[in-house]
C-alpha cells in the first residue's frame, strides 16, 4: 500500500515489500516486515518511530550496508532510476553510493578519519567517482566547504576532524555527502548529538541545499520538533511496520493511529512553559522485542483503543480508510474516529 | 520560601597542562561565579549548550568534587570548607540520578543490592530486612512492582533502568536531588513516564531538584524556575513561564528560538547564533556571551554584567536594558490541546 503522489513525476526511490530478517543461532528474527514507500524529487520523507523500531536497519538496507547473507536476508526492491539496488553487485554497488545514494550518520566522528584531513577525505570521494584535474578537486572541495556555511574554508581544509567543533563536523560530513549530488539522501539523526542552535542551523542548511539541488530525502528521527521542521511527509513505524503515513500537516494534527496519537500526547510543548499543564500523555508497556511479536496488531497490548477478539487476532492493513492521502494500520479506525469526533461535540 | 541551597561566587576552574614539562598554561573555567538560591521545595531547571558548565555546577553543588574557590551554603551553613568526615551527615541529603540508566547501574548487581547499598552507607544501623523492605518500597514508590527487586539490570528497559535510578536516590530521602540530563537517552513515551513520576515524587515527597537538561520543552514543563548558562556563566534566570514569553537576555532569545516545535508552521524565523563557540580556553573577554550576540555593542567588550533585576524575579546579565527580544512563545493562553489518548 503506498500513498499516491500528487508529483507526476517518478520517484527517485521507490521502495516495495522490504523486509529485513537476522540470523543468529539458526534462528532468524524478521525486524522490518515488507515496508513500501516513495520519495520524490525535493521532497522530504521523515521516518519516525521510537528506538528498535527498525529505522537505522531500513535505512542501511538502503545503502547495501547490512551484514551480508550469513547474517542477514534482504527481500523486496530498493528501486532508483529503474535498478534495484537489491540486486547489484558490491562492486556496482560502489558506483551508486555517492553520486545515486548517500548517507549521513548521527555521530560525525563515525564518518570521518581522525588522521587525515577534512579536505583530502572529501576530494578522495570525489576522486573515486570522477575524473577531474587536482586543481579542480580542491576548487570543488572550497565549494562545498562553502556550501555547508564553514567559514574560512581555505584554511579549515587542512584541518583534522579533532579540532573541530560537532556542528562543523557534521558540516563536513555533509558536504561529503553531497560531493556527487546524489539524487537520495539518506540523513539517520543526523542532529541528535547536536546543541539545538547548531541543529537549527543543521535543518536549515538542508532544506537550503534541498531547494537549490532538488535531491529527495529521507529523514530519520525520534524528534517530533524536527520533524515539523524538515519534513513534507511522514512515515511512523512501529515494530518494523509502517502504522501512519501522510502529510505532514494531517500527521501532526489529525494522528489516526492510536500509536501516533499516544506519542504525540507524550511529547512536551514548549507553548505550555511554565504553565504546569498536568500529566503529560503515554504509553502503557514496551515495546515488544523483535522475534516476540504478539498476535494481531503489534500495538494491541499497549492500545487504549483495543478490543480482545478484534485486535489480537489478525494483522491490519495499511489502508486509506477514507483518506488516500493518509493511511493508517488500525481495525478499529472507523470506531476510533466516531469517538474522536463525540469527545470534540462535548 | 526558604533558601535550601545556595552557590556563592562559586568557580571550578580546571588547570590544562601542555608542553614537556607539564607546566600549567591555561585553565577551563568550567563553572566561573556564579551566584545562585535554590529554594526549598522548588524545581530549578538548568540549561544551557554543551560544555556551558551544568554537570560541573551540578557536582560541585552535591560536594562530589570541591571547588576551586566560592561557597556552597546548605541551610546557611557552607560546606565547601567542610573536611570529609563533616560532610558525612550532608552526603545523605543530596542525591543524583544520572543521564545514562545503564552505566550508572552495577551489571553483576541485582535491583536489592544496587538500592541498599545506599543504605548500608548513610544506615548501617538497619537490619538486611529493613534494608529489603526499604528498596522493595521505594521500586514500587517509583512504579515498578516490588517482585523485580532480584532482578538485574539488562533484564530492564531504558526508562525502568531510569526509574531504578531514581529509587536509589530516593531510598536514602534526600532534601536535595540534583538530575543530570536524567530523560535525555529515553524515547518519548518512555520520557513521558520519567517526567511524571518526577512531577509526582516532588510533590509528594516535598523534593528540591536541580534538573539539568538542554531540551527546552522538558525544562518548561517541569521547571518552577529555569537557570540558563553559558561558558560557566549564569545567564539569566527566572520563573519559567517568564523566561519563555519575555526573556531578558539575548542568549536565551537565541536558545528558544532555536528550539523546535513539533507544530506546523512553527518553521522559519529564527534569531541567528553569530560566529562560532568560542573555546572554553580562551572566553571572550567582557561580555562572555558578546561574540556570539546579535544585539552587542561595544561597550560589551569591557563591561561585565552582573546577574541585575530586571522583573520580579527575574536576573539577566546583559548590560543592554533597552532592548526587547523575542519570546519563544506569547503569553496569552494555551492553544487548545488535542485530546490525549492514553
Ligand atoms: N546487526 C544486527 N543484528 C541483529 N539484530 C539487529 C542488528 N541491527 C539491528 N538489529 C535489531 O533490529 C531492530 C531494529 O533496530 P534499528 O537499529 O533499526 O532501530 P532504530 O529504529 O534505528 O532505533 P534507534 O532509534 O534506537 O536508533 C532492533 O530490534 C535491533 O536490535
Ligand atoms: N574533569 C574535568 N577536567 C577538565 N575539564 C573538564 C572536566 N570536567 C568538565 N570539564 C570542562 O568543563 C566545561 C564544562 O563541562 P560540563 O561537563 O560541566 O558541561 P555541561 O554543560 O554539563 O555539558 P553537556 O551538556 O555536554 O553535559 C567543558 O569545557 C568541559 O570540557
Ligand atoms: S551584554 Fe552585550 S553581548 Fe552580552 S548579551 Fe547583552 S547585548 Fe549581548
Ligand atoms: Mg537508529
Ligand atoms: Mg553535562
Amino acid at each position: 500500500m503506498t500513498t499516491p503522489s500528487s508529483s507526476t513525476t517518478d520517484p527517485v526511490l521507490s521502495v516495495r515489500d522490504l523486509t529485513i530478517r537476522f540470523k543468529a543461532r539458526g534462528r532468524e528474527t524478521p525486524v522490518v516486515h515488507g515496508i513500501d514507500f516513495d520519495i520524490h524529487g525535493g521532497e522530504t520523507l521523515a521516518l519516525v518511530g521510537e528506538s528498535g523500531s527498525g529505522k537505522s536497519v531500513t535505512s542501511f538496507a538502503l545503502m547495501r550496508l547490512l551484514p551480508d547473507a550469513r547474517h542477514c536476508t534482504i527481500e523486496g526492491q530498493v528501486n532508483i532510476g529503474g535498478v534495484n539496488l537489491l540486486e547489484l553487485t558490491e562492486r556496482k554497488m560502489t558506483s551508486v553510493r555517492g553520486p545515486k545514494i548517500a548517507m549521513i550518520f548521527q555521530e560525525p566522528l563515525t564518518s570521518l578519519n581522525p588522521v587525515h584531513r577534512v579536505g583530502d577525505q572529501i576530494a578522495e570521494a570525489i576522486r573515486y567517482h570522477r575524473k577531474m584535474t587536482r586543481a579542480q578537486i580542491r576548487d570543488r572541495v572550497l565549494e562545498l566547504l562553502t556550501l555547508v556555511g564553514i567559514p574560512d574554508p581555505e584554511r579549515r581544509m587542512s584541518a583534522y576532524p579533532g579540532a573541530m567543533s560537532g556542528g562543523m563536523r557534521q558540516r563536513v560530513v555533509i558536504a561529503m555527502a553531497l560531493a556527487l549530488e546524489p539524487d537520495l539522501l539518506i540523513a539517520d539523526e543526523p542532529t541528535t548529538a547536536l546543541d539545538v542552535t547548531v541543529q537549527a542551523q543543521i535543518l536549515e542548511l538542508l532544506r537550503d541545499i534541498q531547494n537549490r539541488t532538488g535531491m529527495a530525502m529521507l529523514f530519520i528521527t525520534h524528534d517530533f520538533g524536527v520533524v515539523a521542521e524538515i519534513a513534507d511527509r511522514v512515515m511512523v513505524m512501529y515494530s518494523g511496520r509502517i502504522v501512519e503515513e501522510g502529510r505532514l500537516e494531517d500527521v501532526l494534527t489529525q494522528p489516526r493511529m492510536p500509536y501516533t496519537q499516544g506519542l504525540l500526547s507524550s511529547v512536551p510543548r514548549l507553548e505550555d512553559a511554565g504553565l504546569r499543564t498536568g500529566a503529560l500523555g503515554t504509553i502503557e508497556g514496551f515495546v515488544p522485542t523483535a522475534g516476540n511479536l504478539p498476535d494481531g496488531c503489534s500495538f494491541h497490548p499497549r492500545c487504549p483503543h483495543a478490543r480482545p477478539g478484534v485486535c489480537d487476532t489478525a494483522m491490519p492493513a495499511l489502508e486509506p480508510h477514507g483518506r488516500p492521502d493518509h493511511p493508517v494500520r488500525c481495525l478499529r479506525i472507523e470506531d476510533i474516529a466516531a469517538s474522536d469526533m463525540e469527545d470534540l461535540s462535548v | 520560601m526558604s533558601t535550601l541551597i545556595e552557590a556563592v561566587d562559586l568557580k571550578q576552574h580546571y588547570p590544562v597542562r601542555q608542553g614537556l614539562l607539564g607546566r600549567q598554561t591555561a585553565a577551563v573555567k568550567a563553572v566561573d561565579g556564579v551566584n545562585l538560591r535554590i529554594h526549598r521545595g522548588e524545581v530549578l531547571g538548568l540549561v544551557g549548550e554543551s560544555g556551558s558548565g551544568k554537570s560541573t555546577l551540578g557536582r560541585n553543588l552535591m560536594m562530589m568534587e570541591r571547588p576551586t574557590s566560592g561557597a556552597v551554603l546548605y541551610e546557611g551553613s557552607d560546606l565547601a570548607g567542610r573536611s570529609h568526615k563533616a560532610l558525612h551527615p550532608y552526603r545523605r541529603k543530596m542525591q543524583m540520578v544520572f543521564q545514562d540508566p545503564f552505566s550508572s547501574l552495577n551489571p553483576r548487581m541485582t535491583v536489592e543490592d544496587s538500592l541498599t547499598m545506599p543504605l548500608r552507607f548513610h544506615q548501617p544501623e538497619l537490619s538486611a530486612a529493613q534494608r529489603r523492605d526499604a528498596a522493595a518500597e521505594t521500586l514500587e514508590r517509583v512504579g515498578l512492582p516490588r517482585s523485580m527487586i532480584t532482578r538485574y539490570p539488562h533484564e530492564f528497559s531504558g526508562g525502568q533502568r531510569q526509574r531504578i535510578g531514581i529509587a536509589r536516590g530516593l531510598i536514602v530521602r534526600p532534601e536535595f536531588m540534583v538530575a543530570d540530563e536524567p530523560v535525555s537517552a529515553l524515547d518519548v513515551s518512555v520520557q513521558a513516564q520519567v517526567l511524571n513520576l518526577f512531577s509526582e515524587i516532588r510533590e509528594s515527597l516535598g523534593l528540591t531538584l536541580l534538573f539539568v537538561t538542554h531540551d527546552l520543552a522538558v525544562v518548561g514543563h517541569i521547571a518552577d524556575r529555569v537557570a540558563v548558562m553559558y561558558l560557566g556563566q549564569i545567564m539569566e534566570i527566572a520563573p519559567t513561564r517568564a523566561l519563555f514569553t519575555a526573556p531578558k537576555h539575548p542568549y536565551t532569545e537565541t536558545l528558544l528560538s532555536a528550539a523546535p516545535q513539533p507544530t506546523v508552521g512553527a518553521r522559519g524565523a529564527r534569531i541567528p547564533m553569530k560566529g562560532e563557540p568560542p573555546s572554553p580556553l580562551s572566553p571572550p573577554s567582557g561580555c562572555v556571551f558578546r561574540t556570539r550576540c546579535s544585539h552587542a555593542t561595544p561597550e560589551c567588550d569591557a563591561a561585565h554584567p552582573e546577574l541585575r533585576s530586571r522583573a520580579p524575579g527575574h536576573l539577566s546579565a546583559c548590560i543592554r536594558d533597552d532592548i526587547s527580544l523575542v519570546p519563544a512563545v506569547s503569553d496569552r493562553p494555551t492553544s487548545p490541546r488535542r485530546k490525549q489518548s492514553a
